[in-house]
């Protein structure tokens, strides 16, 4: 998949080193859901989901988006290997939680976005880039063991 | 898919807000395409594509145009469009999947810029919006 500069690699860690994970979690999730409805099929589980305010404010939206950027997190010290780190998540989603891989690439512009809305002037077109190789790296790797 | 009411005002407010300014939005829209998605500089092989090129922000503003054309038509882009949609598809024939990438960089550059105002009810209506322009853009390809 996309290879990483050492300058991806910095600039992907060193914005990441910012990220309160907990509100951009509940951000992007919940952006995902008001945005792209269709994705709300995952999560009926989650209660109430009727408008953009009750899902921003929907504490399982938030706990789950944590749970997802938090896996993410954790990826970027092996961007290297995101095959390899996102092996058993890839099984997951395929074989228990039948997400349909489009949805990784819809979440993963979705936190593009929110980073712009955090980061504002310091999300330059160079550290969009980046994390855009980023996004579509770790949607590749969770769809890798897809059969 | 239709534009709602809410969809169409939270647009309008949105292009109201941006005034003049629509033009530096989408040259750095198109930048941000350019770096990301370097496939999509094999449309412009014949532009300087260096930082600030007088040529992208000629480009940008031509963007900027039809996007502002397409706010005052919400009513009627597929016809709106049409000359655009012909353009496109008979000389530039540039695969629809580019529009997507544009569209995005787009949405990143005016979240950028407007943080404030880019709640998650404009972002979804915004993008519902770029998805029918793009609709009516490739409506005339085939």
């Amino acid at each position: 998949m996309g290879h990483f500069t050492e300058e991806d690699k910095a600039t992907i860690t060193s914005l990441w080193g910012k990220v309160n994970v907990e509100d951009a979690g509940g951000e992007t999730l919940g952006r995902l859901l008001v945005v792209y409805p269709w994705t709300q099929r995952f999560f009926d589980s989650f209660g109430n989901l009727s408008s953009a305010s009750a899902i921003m404010g929907n504490p399982k939206v938030k706990a789950h988006g944590k749970k997802v950027l938090t896996s993410l997190g954790g990826a970027i010290k092996h961007l290297d290997d995101l095959k390899g780190t996102f092996a058993q998540l890839s099984e997951l989603h395929c074989d228990k939680l039948h997400v349909d891989p489009e949805n990784f690439k819809l979440l993963g512009n979705v936190l593009v976005t929110v980073l712009a809305i955090h980061f504002g002037k310091e999300f330059t077109p160079e550290v969009q880039a980046s994390w855009q190789k980023m996004v579509t790296a770790v949607a590749s790797a969770l769809s890798s063991r897809y059969h | 898919m239709a534009l709602s009411a809410e969809d169409r005002a939270l647009v309008r407010a949105l292009w109201k807000k941006l005034g003049s300014n629509v033009g530096v939005y989408t040259t750095e829209a198109l930048e941000r395409t350019f770096l990301a998605f370097p496939a999509t500089k094999t449309y412009f092989s014949h532009l300087d594509l260096s930082p600030g090129s007088s040529q992208v922000r000629a480009h940008g503003q031509k963007v900027a145009d039809a996007l502002s054309l397409a706010v005052e038509r919400l009513d009627d882009l597929p016809h709106a469009l049409s000359a655009l949609s012909r353009l496109h598809a008979c000389q530039l024939r540039v695969d629809p999947a580019s529009f997507q990438l544009l569209g995005h960089c787009l949405l990143v550059t005016l979240a950028r810029h407007y943080p404030g105002d880019f709640s998650p009810a404009l972002q979804a209506s915004l993008d519902k919006f770029l998805s029918h322009v793009i609709s009516a853009l490739v409506s005339e390809y085939r």
